[in-house]
């Protein structure tokens, strides 16, 4: 995936599983210099407020590290869900399948390269 | 008027490790399936027992978890109870509120089940426990 991390979620995870995957993502960035994180999403039936939490810190961190995060593939009942629940998962790029997600990913990249070429803060989302 | 609601079926679990959580949720889900509830309502019921049984665990040192498959004489639904014997919650008032958590996760725990689900209800004493019981309705 060259600067690119895609993981696949393909279980439910029980909140052990869940810390242990934004520890070894967040190791993975740094260990690949990857650029960008793209999480699929899509054989996840659940996401409750721990669940969430857990994405949301995946995608702070990464960026503290440099890298942005994209997560795909979210199910409509899912999302009709979190909402309800109160849980908006701002701070997160969405996007709706794994093709679109690599497009933000690559366009959020460029972004934050041509902020950082010409003005050092790339700050602006 | 409230209707009567009758048990049909009744299975309780033991809820003493994170693991068991999974499980749990599975077999919450059988029994969505088996009263003829959609994916989205599944999904809600779910997510709200998955809510319900992580206190369990974190707040009440694990406890018992009941599903139950009701029926109010009009539908079918699933009912689930969750009953520990933690230190209880000093004001359910305040637990009910959006944004107030004791713990470390976002708050939305106990104001966000309660929207997932049609009937909620929350019975607590400190120093004996908590129970919480929740009703989602086939078309609820």
């Amino acid at each position: 995936m060259g600067d690119f991390l895609l993981v696949t979620i393909q279980v439910d995870l029980y909140d052990q599983l869940a810390e242990n995957l934004e520890t070894d993502l967040v190791n993975a960035v740094k260990k690949h210099e990857s650029k960008g994180v793209l999480i699929d999403i899509s054989a996840v039936s659940i996401i409750d407020s721990f669940m969430g939490r857990i994405l949301g810190n995946i995608g702070s961190m990464s960026r503290i590290m440099g890298a942005q995060t994209v997560i795909v593939g979210m199910q409509p009942a899912v999302a009709m869900t979190l909402v309800e629940l109160g849980l908006t998962l701002t701070g997160v790029a969405t996007a709706l399948n794994v093709e679109k997600g690599m497009e933000l990913l690559r366009s959020k990249i460029l972004l934050s390269e041509g902020l950082s070429d010409d003005d050092e803060d790339n700050d602006t989302e | 008027m409230t209707m009567r609601t009758t048990t049909l079926s009744k299975e309780e679990f033991l809820i003493i490790k994170e693991q068991d959580v999974i499980p749990f949720r599975n077999r919450v889900k059988d029994a969505a399936v088996k009263c003829g509830m959609g994916l989205l309502n599944q999904t809600k019921l779910i997510t709200a027992a998955s809510e319900l049984v992580r206190n369990l665990l974190k707040y009440g040192g694990g406890g018992a978890a009941i599903i139950e498959s009701v029926n109010n004489g009009r539908e079918n639904g699933v009912r689930l109870i969750f009953s520990d014997k933690g230190p209880g919650i000093a004001d359910v008032n305040l637990a009910m509120r959006d944004g107030y958590s004791t713990g470390k996760s976002l708050g939305l725990g106990l104001p966000g089940t309660k929207r997932l689900v049609n009937e909620f209800n929350i019975e607590s004493t400190v120093g004996e426990g908590t129970t919480v019981t929740i009703i989602k309705w086939k078309n609820g």
